[in-house]
């Protein structure tokens, strides 16, 4: 450790650590700086000024996350003219915003609204000038209302540095500026891949996801409709805290017995076509291997990693499974093979999907995934969208008493449930495809090194003597570090897992907002939802995809077996190349 | 001087590929933009995309640059453009008046061109020819005194492709 130093927060001595700045110093001593356009994965734009403290010496007041400590330092935070200029500073962003916030939907967890609170402004003292640009609703999925935009920059910085897409732009320049994608093109028309993480990151609500709540609630209350759910491993991991409750509370139960307060006649779970997705994929992964097929394989579920691949990795198309994400294959049996059960025209059937994520809207929508001349999945609301329902149909989410999923399309093993966490659907891949190539058990099944939020990780598994080299990433700018290598050297690995938001579906794009006490996409949250999912499949007997006897069931009476020609019809798709055609710079590969 | 030929495109790729020699080709954005302004007299998009594939740098930072800057224009620009004076002095004498007349007689916005292609309006902040206010500058030349008709005469002139000194 280096030699410490001596700073002066507020009159008294604190010894800290050098090389550090002063925020980062101060957050450590228990005084926490008001901020806004800071983020701690994001590079330092220092750009909004709401971090400002007194130094001691210094010819004005310095961004407290931009500068670094120095021996001797005096610094104050909380001076009464300090405390006016900052909130100068939160007034004049304040003057220009449309501040319609009664009829907007971050009502209660917008940063910009706790700032203000915070700085004590109770008065609107300057009405400036309002921005009306209009909201761009384009895209499926993410819907960008420049004129709640406060320029804080933290969406570009998620987008391009993070995640690698570069579709955002601060353009023009002054007032005038605003973050748009190139040649202000429709997010529809760009290279976004629908992540949603800039909805993530943004302060205010100048990106949203599409909402479809009014129309869910609408379709909920048509007697002539069956209403089937499904939900997302992660949406169980993370709805909690939009109660209220610590990150990594599962609340499986009671989310299955709201939905069922809803409206919804069946109650299935995303979790059991994720083993669906495990007997496929695996069975795909062994006929390359024996059959000299191409190589790395890499995993499909991630809808924003599709979009990405179709638009920056088109030359790796062939290497991508066939295989439909786990909504989409969830989707497709329930029009089929449930509704043959029922014997209804699956035309009656709505079939809507809670997700993590707001990419999955845009896939839904994806007319290669029709089944039978039809949409598969009919709406998909995010974790976000769903709580809301939840709490405005006036249902005590806290206090219901946990309830099973329906057969035949809810149960689910261990394998299914990790599918929500970076790493996990390579390790149930391996529980199944283990077995398959060997006809043995395999005895450890938790694959501790695909474990984690380490940006790209690597494993090895011995099967049969034959070594299988597998990789994964989350995020998509460590899967362009991943791809990059694999482009450069397409022996290393066999098997690869991909998902594109960071910590994998557990960071979804449309997981609950930060709450007051946290930031968005903070690393404990993510690992403790991870947990959530660890946990569960630890609670279970039945922990790899092809002990699940409904599984085995449906291949028994419907799609015989694992490639079938059936199978294929419903269960697997195909990519085609997409324009614009996205660029990486090289600089940021490294 | 704003069609894209395939001649043009292969003198940009010879630019670019000169830049990408140097040692940090990304800063060479800004000169490979200006070379594209006087290509074409704008960044055609279609351009933009080109540059954008081969310095490999992502079409959106081309056009936060693209946009930051008040030189570049994102538009063709007519044969001719007119940039009335809205300094002071100018203001004073009746800019605005002569403002409205040439928006009225040429049926476009300030920063807009004419459907002919002929004429882009631009306002700016004092030529520096006060003693002659109000003001315009077409092209490079400055005409000064001026009131409503005696602007619309001016421009008829243009029209007929007469250039008065
Ligand atoms: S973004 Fe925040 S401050 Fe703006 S209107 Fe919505 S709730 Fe209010
Ligand atoms: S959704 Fe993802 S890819 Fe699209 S603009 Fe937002 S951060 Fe970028
Ligand atoms: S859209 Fe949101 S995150 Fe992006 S700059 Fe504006 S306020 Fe910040
Ligand atoms: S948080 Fe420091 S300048 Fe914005």
């Amino acid at each position: 450790m280096e030699k410490l130093i001596t700073i002066y927060i507020n009159g008294r001595e604190y010894k800290v650590e050098p090389n550090q700045t002063i925020m980062q110093a101060a957050d450590k001593l228990g005084f926490h700086i008001p901020r806004l356009c800071y983020h701690p994965k994001l590079s330092i734009e220092g750009a909004c000024r709401v971090c400002i403290v007194e130094v001691e010496g210094a010819k004005s007041y310095v961004a407290s996350c931009a500068y670094p400590v120095n021996e001797g330092m005096k610094i104050h935070t909380n001076t009464q003219e300090l405390r006016r200029a900052r909130r100068d500073i939160v007034e004049l962003l304040v003057d220009n915003h449309p501040m319609d916030c009664h009829t907007c939907e971050r009502d209660g967890n917008c940063e910009l609204q706790r700032l203000a609170a915070s700085m004590g402004i109770r008065a609107r003292h300057f009405e400036g000038e309002r921005k009306q640009y209009g909201v761009d609703v384009s895209g499926d999925s993410v819907i960008r209302n420049p004129d709640k935009c406060i320029l804080c920059g933290r969406c570009v910085r998620m987008c391009s540095e993070i995640q690698q897409v570069h579709n955002l732009t601060q353009a023009h320049r002054g007032f005038n500026t605003v973050v748009m994608p190139a040649y202000n093109m429709p997010m529809a028309e760009s290279v976004c891949t629908a992540c949603g993480q800039c909805i993530n990151v943004c302060p205010t609500a100048a990106f949203l996801e599409k909402n479809y709540t009014q129309d869910l609630f609408e379709k909920l209350n048509d007697p002539n409709l069956i209403k089937v759910a499904q939900f997302a491993p992660s949406v169980r991991a993370a709805i909690g805290e939009a109660f209220g409750l610590e990150p990594g509370s599962n609340m499986e139960g009671q989310l299955v017995a709201a939905l069922r307060k809803l409206g919804f006649d069946y109650v299935f779970d995303t979790q059991f076509s994720a083993d669906l997705t495990i007997m496929e994929e695996a069975t795909e992964f062994l006929e390359r291997v024996q059959n000299k097929g191409k190589l790395p394989m890499i995993t499909s579920c991630s809808s924003a990693w599709m979009k990405c691949l179709e638009q920056f990795y088109p030359d790796l198309i062939d290497n991508v499974s066939t295989c439909k994400s786990p909504m989409s294959m969830q989707s497709a049996v329930t029009k089929t093979y449930f509704a043959q059960k029922l014997g209804v025209d699956p035309k009656k059937i709505l079939s809507v999907a809670a997700m993590c994520c707001t990419a999955k809207k845009y896939e839904a929508a994806r007319p290669e995934l029709n089944v039978e001349g039809m949409r598969a999945t009919d709406i998909v609301v995010t974790t976000r969208e769903i709580a809301w329902m939840i709490k405005s149909a006036g249902i005590d989410f806290l206090n219901l008493k946990p309830e099973e999923q329906d057969h035949p399309l809810g149960m689910s093993s261990g394998a299914g449930v990790i599918f929500g966490t970076t790493g996990g659907v390579m390790e149930a891949a391996i529980r199944t495809a283990y077995e398959l190539y060997t006809g043995q058990t395999l005895v450890d099944i938790e694959v501790e090194d695909l474990r984690g939020l380490k940006g790209v990780k690597e494993g090895k598994v011995l099967m049969d003597g034959q070594e299988i080299r597998v990789a994964v990433a989350h995020g998509l700018g460590n899967a362009c570090k991943l791809l990059d290598t694999v482009r450069k050297d397409p022996g290393r690995y066999h098997f690869i897992e991909i998902m594109g938001c960071p910590g994998g579906c557990v960071g979804g794009g449309g997981q609950p907002y930060a709450g007051v006490n946290s930031i968005p996409l903070d690393e404990g949250a993510l690992r403790k939802r991870a947990q959530a999912l660890y946990d569960e499949d630890r609670s279970k007997t039945i922990r790899r995809s092809h002990d699940n006897p409904d599984i085995q069931k449906l291949y028994k009476e419907f799609l015989q077996r694992p490639g079938s020609h059936v199978a294929h019809e419903l269960l697997h798709t195909h990519y085609k190349q997409k324009f614009p055609k996205g660029i990486v710079p090289k600089s940021s590969l490294q | 001087m704003s069609e894209i030929t395939q001649e043009k495109k292969d003198e940009l790729k010879a630019f670019i590929a000169e830049c990408s020699q140097k040692q940090y080709p990304d800063s060479y954005l800004i000169a490979v933009l200006h070379k594209v302004q006087g290509m074409f007299g704008y960044l055609p998009r279609e351009v933009m995309d080109q540059v954008a594939d081969m310095m490999q740098i992502p079409t959106a930072h081309i056009w936060g640059v693209a946009t930051f800057y008040h030189y570049f224009n994102l538009k063709p620009i007519g044969k001719h453009t007119i940039s009335v004076c809205l300094g002071t002095a100018c203001y004073v004498k009746g800019a605005a008046e002569i403002l409205d007349a040439i928006k009225r007689e040429l049926g476009i916005q300030v920063g807009q061109t004419t459907e002919d292609m002929l004429f882009t309006l631009q306002e700016a902040r004092c030529l520096g020819a006060c003693g002659i206010a109000p003001v315009i500058m077409i092209d490079d030349k400055i005409y000064g005194e001026l009131d409503a008709k005696k602007v619309i005469a001016l421009i008829n002139q243009y029209r007929k492709g007469v250039q008065v000194a």
